[in-house]
């Protein structure tokens, strides 16, 4: 059993009893909510005749079924415009504070809460969305949660739930030049297998974590449900504190200093005790690419895809799956494959630094012309900033589309989709079959700085050919 | 089907019903119900779109098409069912379609819950038993009776000894599966636990 870590910590902190069934019940210092996982939870709500017990513990924003050109309302998609209405009047009726578009705050809620600072170490962080695990970053203990969750954190702001164990992953060395914090968590989830981290909470540390920025630590942890963890963090350092500093929701003045003396304490340190303690060697990584159909299939920009007989008898199976949906064959390289469209954005990687990383790799470039190339910012903030230093107008003269804030074509709710079988260069998180809108649609996940690789040449490209 | 849809209530101790197989392991929320049907503001119409891409691409061969399992309760499936996406509309779909109880090697973290708290049991058996059982229902039916007190699952000449956490059986076993009101018990305790956050005084404009 784990002892002593952050995770122990600010589970312990936050338990408010052990339930007669053997759970705990734990608080929840911030709940994040959005459009799609919450109606029915309010409808619950009211079937219950219950009240939303601390309205001002949960702050709401609108980022799944946003269409991404034209955000003129009412929607043009029916639905979507439903749904956006019902999160409006929920939130009125309950005094939920809303971060609506032009609200200059709205976007992907995990790109939002960290921006606005409402993302603070040691805090417990539960959302209706499986990505929530990106708020690890800074050392808060933040995971995903269903609709029936989200009830019982708006009725008791706590939840049912079985304390998990923890893994180290610690991470040598650092990444090399035009290797990018996706590819090492792409490294991480083929290593370790995409169910690894069931009933685990994953701590990311070593030299090659303190060595990245909060932004590329929140793609890490963003990324730990891939690998099964529903729960990824890391220890809260100086980086941590001065990204925090300042922003709109992050504590001032007097509460500032005790805020610092508070963050300080949570640290796991050479007392803690792990449930399970992994090593790996970040310089060893390459530019990573998955080819199959879980984030787990992925393999360098060099490699070529693996032989049914390389694989573990547990691979096998949805390998074969894999070749078959991608239409790859096994021993091809994965180098140079064809690419119809590319999309730079979602909650891993549609940050200002992500933005900055494509725009250096298209600057006086062009999309090939057999792709459709767009760009998604993950929020206003990012939009604004983006176009304060002139980055729209790097994708948008390279023939990428420059588009409003949202989830887009991460999970297709939206007009963009798909078409077809297209192979699509995504900067997102997830390759499962259909996921980007179309049934045959077939995903390759990579770094943002690799997607504009692939929409200059129209093929998998290696970026560090772009970059020296 | 959505018309005689009732969902559990209360204690739930005994399933009994017919077996459906699905092969394949980490197979996704995705899958189980496509984003697109993500789009309502309740649950209600979910069942008739469980695995709707998958279906499609089987045209009729997938089992949840087959005549066979039409009126089939019990799902019985490989590793990592359900990961991916949190989205519960994934168990509300299978429930709606007839699911009551899922059999399987293992299941992601955010899908074992969320079956949890709309009360659907999951429980485990090892991989071999699983393909055994999944062979079994290729070629004939397969009704199970499950005891949830002794996690038991008895047919006419066979017992298997189901795995499930001990806090999930004993809230099944106590209805306390439905979590709000015994988290609304210790309203107290969570008004303590409030004040003595060190936390809640810094994001000033929330408080
Ligand atoms: S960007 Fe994608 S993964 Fe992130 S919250 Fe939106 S849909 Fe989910």
């Amino acid at each position: 059993m784990s002892q002593d870590t952050l995770f122990d910590k600010v589970w312990d902190l936050h338990k408010v009893s052990r339930l007669p069934g053997g759970s705990d019940q734990l608080f929840i210092g911030l709940h994040l909510i959005h459009e799609v996982t919450s109606p029915q939870a309010f409808g619950a709500l009211k079937d219950k005749n219950l009240k939303v017990k601390f309205p001002e513990r949960t702050v709401a924003t609108v980022d799944h079924i946003v269409p991404t050109d034209n955000q003129s309302r009412p929607f043009k998609d029916n639905l979507a415009e439903q749904m956006i209405e019902t999160l409006e009047k929920n939130c009125l009726e309950n005094k939920i504070r809303f971060f609506n578009i032009g609200s200059g705050n709205q976007g992907i809620v995990h790109v939002v809460a960290p921006e606005l600072g409402l993302t603070q170490p040691g805090m417990t962080i539960a959302c209706g969305d499986s990505h929530t695990s990106t708020h690890g970053a800074f050392g808060s203990i933040a995971f995903g949660i269903g609709t029936s969750q989200v009830r019982d954190v708006l009725a008791t702001q706590t939840i049912a739930m079985n304390k998990l164990k923890v893994r180290q992953i610690w991470c040598e060395n650092k990444l090399s030049h035009g290797v990018y914090a996706k590819d090492l968590v792409l490294h991480i989830i083929n290593e370790l297998g995409v169910k690894a981290g069931v009933g685990f909470a994953y701590e990311f540390a070593g030299p090659a974590i303190s060595t990245l920025s909060m932004e590329e630590r929140m793609t890490i942890c963003n990324m730990s449900i891939e690998g099964g963890a529903r729960c990824g963090y890391i220890n809260p350092d100086e980086k941590t504190f001065s990204y925090i500093k300042n922003k709109l929701c992050a504590p001032k003045n007097e509460q500032w200093n005790k805020a610092l003396t508070w963050w300080k304490s949570l640290k796991s340190n050479e007392h803690s005790i792990y449930d399970d303690v992994i090593k790996l060697d970040a310089s060893k990584v390459e530019p990573t690419v998955t080819w199959g159909i879980t984030p787990g299939q992925s393999i360098s920009i060099n490699q070529k895809i693996p032989l049914l007989d390389d694989l573990s008898p547990n691979d096998k199976l949805v390998a074969k799956e894999a070749y078959e949906y991608m239409s790859f064959k096994p021993g091809q390289l994965i180098k140079d494959t064809p690419v119809d469209v590319c999309f730079i954005g979602s909650c891993t990687n549609g940050r200002i630094s992500d933005l900055r990383v494509a725009a250096k790799v298209l600057k006086n470039k062009k999309v090939s012309k057999n792709v459709k190339a767009f760009v998604v910012p993950g929020s206003e903030k990012v939009a604004t900033e983006a176009k304060k230093e002139g980055l729209d107008q790097i994708f948008k003269d390279s023939g990428f589309q420059w588009r409003e804030p949202g989830c887009s074509m991460c999970l297709a709710m939206n007009s963009d989709k798909l078409i077809g079988n297209q192979v699509s260069a995504s900067s997102s998180n997830r390759n499962f079959k259909g996921r980007q809108g179309s049934p045959s649609g077939r995903t390759l996940l990579m770094s943002p700085a690799m997607v504009a690789a692939a929409a200059i040449n129209g093929r998998v490209s290696d970026v560090r050919e772009f970059i020296n | 089907m959505e018309s005689v849809f009732t969902p559990p209530i209360g204690k739930i101790s005994h399933i009994s019903g017919k077996c459906i197989s699905l092969n394949g392991n980490d197979i996704d929320t995705d899958r189980i119900i496509p984003a697109r049907f993500l789009k309502c503001v309740n649950f209600d119409s979910l069942g008739e779109s469980v695995f709707e891409d998958d279906r499609k691409t089987l045209k009729g061969r997938h089992p949840f098409d087959l005549e066979e399992n039409k009126d089939a309760t019990i799902l019985v499936v490989n590793s990592n069912f359900g990961c991916g996406s949190s989205r519960e509309h994934a168990p509300q779909a299978l429930m709606r379609w007839g699911i009551k109880a899922i059999i399987g090697e293992s299941f992601a973290d955010i899908f074992y819950s969320n079956c949890i708290a709309i009360g659907i049991p999951c429980f485990t058996l090892s991989k071999k038993l699983i393909q055994e059982i999944q062979n079994y229902i290729d070629n004939k039916f397969l009704f199970l009776e499950i005891d949830m007190k002794n996690s038991l699952a008895k047919t006419k000449d066979l017992i298997l000894n189901l795995e499930i956490k001990e806090s999930s059986r004993k809230m099944f076993l106590s209805g306390e599966w439905d979590a709000t009101s015994t988290l609304l018990e210790n309203e107290n305790l969570i008004e303590n636990k409030f004040n003595q956050l060190p936390y809640i005084k810094f994001n000033s404009h929330l408080t």
